[in-house]
């Protein structure tokens, strides 16, 4: 495959590798600390499963598009990388909503069920996994745009014969 | 146009095209069919999810103060969401079951496999996006969070997270079903030609 061909989804898997990378690091490095009634509230992405399963997705769809960077795109496992992308932008896609619902739980809070919002406390969180989201957002869209050419190379299938 | 003899009548964008039923037709009804009762049965378990319990607050003398609280599903937007997205989801199934069975000789310009696939893929995102976001709202609602002093509340509802999580069980079989169907109609692509090239530029 010559090199002109092979642009495109170099500069896609680039950009997707950037995002999920950002995701990562942001998310992992959110941090806050604040002072309660004499009683200290730290506010880390361990605290929620959530977060860290948004981290460890995002970890490794970052290690998987690293290496899919350099492989050789034979016709050959085509397919196989096929799958093992859609598989990745499922999973993408379930961490940002997972992370989506549990950040509006600590952003507006639950009336009913009697938990109190926490972003008033600690701000500098709630922005960091913000941000983080953002990211994770933009790497599951990438890898949707990766997944559309990754099937018209392997499929053909906007091939136009008259 | 008057058509003579024996002739096709080609209206204008549709052809008629003579095909024949094998057994292997059979997979994809099947698996949507079943898909489509599992995210039916989904969004209905969740929609009608409801429960009542009255707590006893404080006692003044001997009468005792009680209060009712509900739980409904339209309390977390996560819910509502997963709901919302399984609703829609076993409306696509409905329609690519009908339009399987119905319109089989009805093919625009050859783009139905194509609009057939890219549907189906919009609809697994769905559907993966709303149960992953109810089951880990669920978690928490088990277990809770002692960092941000949010009480678990699944203790005090019992009926309703056992109606919740078989809610999300039968999403999570829909969801594998229809994984299976999206990976089946864009095999099916392959090498898809489309009839006169002059819809796309």
């Amino acid at each position: 495959m010559n090199l002109a061909k092979r642009i495109p989804i170099f500069l896609l898997r680039f950009l997707a590798l950037g995002a999920a990378v950002t995701a990562t690091v942001i998310m992992v490095t959110s941090k806050d600390t604040a002072q309660v009634l004499n009683m200290k509230f730290e506010a880390k992405y361990t605290n929620s499963p959530t977060f860290k399963y948004f981290a460890l997705i995002n970890a490794i769809a970052s290690g998987y598009t690293l290496i899919m960077l350099f492989f050789p795109s034979k016709s050959s496992c085509g397919h196989l990388i096929l799958v093992f992308d859609l598989i990745m932008a499922l999973l993408l896609d379930s961490s940002i909503s997972a992370c989506l619902a549990i950040g509006q739980v600590g952003k507006k809070g639950n009336s009913h069920a009697g938990w109190l919002p926490i972003c008033g406390q600690v701000p500098k969180f709630c922005d960091h996994v913000t941000g983080a989201l953002i990211a994770g957002f933009l790497a599951a869209v990438i890898y949707f745009l990766i997944i559309l050419y990754s099937l018209h190379k392997f499929l053909n299938i906007f091939n136009i014969k008259s | 146009m008057a058509s003579e003899g024996g002739e096709k009548p080609e209206v204008f964008g549709v052809e008629r095209v003579a095909v024949t039923t094998r057994s292997y037709d059979w997979i994809i009804p099947t698996l949507r069919l079943l898909a489509f009762f599992a995210t039916l049965a989904a969004a209905l378990v969740m929609a009608l999810n409801k429960q009542k319990k009255t707590f006893v607050v404080a006692t003044i003398g001997t009468t005792p103060i009680q209060v009712t609280l509900t739980a409904k599903f339209r309390h977390t937007p996560a819910f509502v969401f997963f709901v919302i997205v399984n609703g829609i989801a076993s409306l696509h199934n409905l329609l690519m079951l009908i339009v399987n069975l119905v319109g089989r000789k009805f093919d625009y310009k050859g783009l139905r496999p194509l609009v057939i696939a890219a549907l189906d893929m919009m609809n697994v995102a769905l559907v993966s996006g709303g149960v992953n976001a109810a089951a880990f709202m669920g978690q928490l609602g088990r277990d809770g969070n002692s960092h941000a002093r949010w009480n678990k509340i699944c203790d005090k509802f019992e009926s309703y997270c056992d109606r919740g999580s078989g809610a999300m069980l039968a999403s999570f079989i829909g969801l594998g079903l229809m994984i299976i169907v999206n990976i089946i109609s864009i095999v099916k692509l392959r090498n898809h030609k489309l009839v006169n090239s002059s819809i796309v530029p």
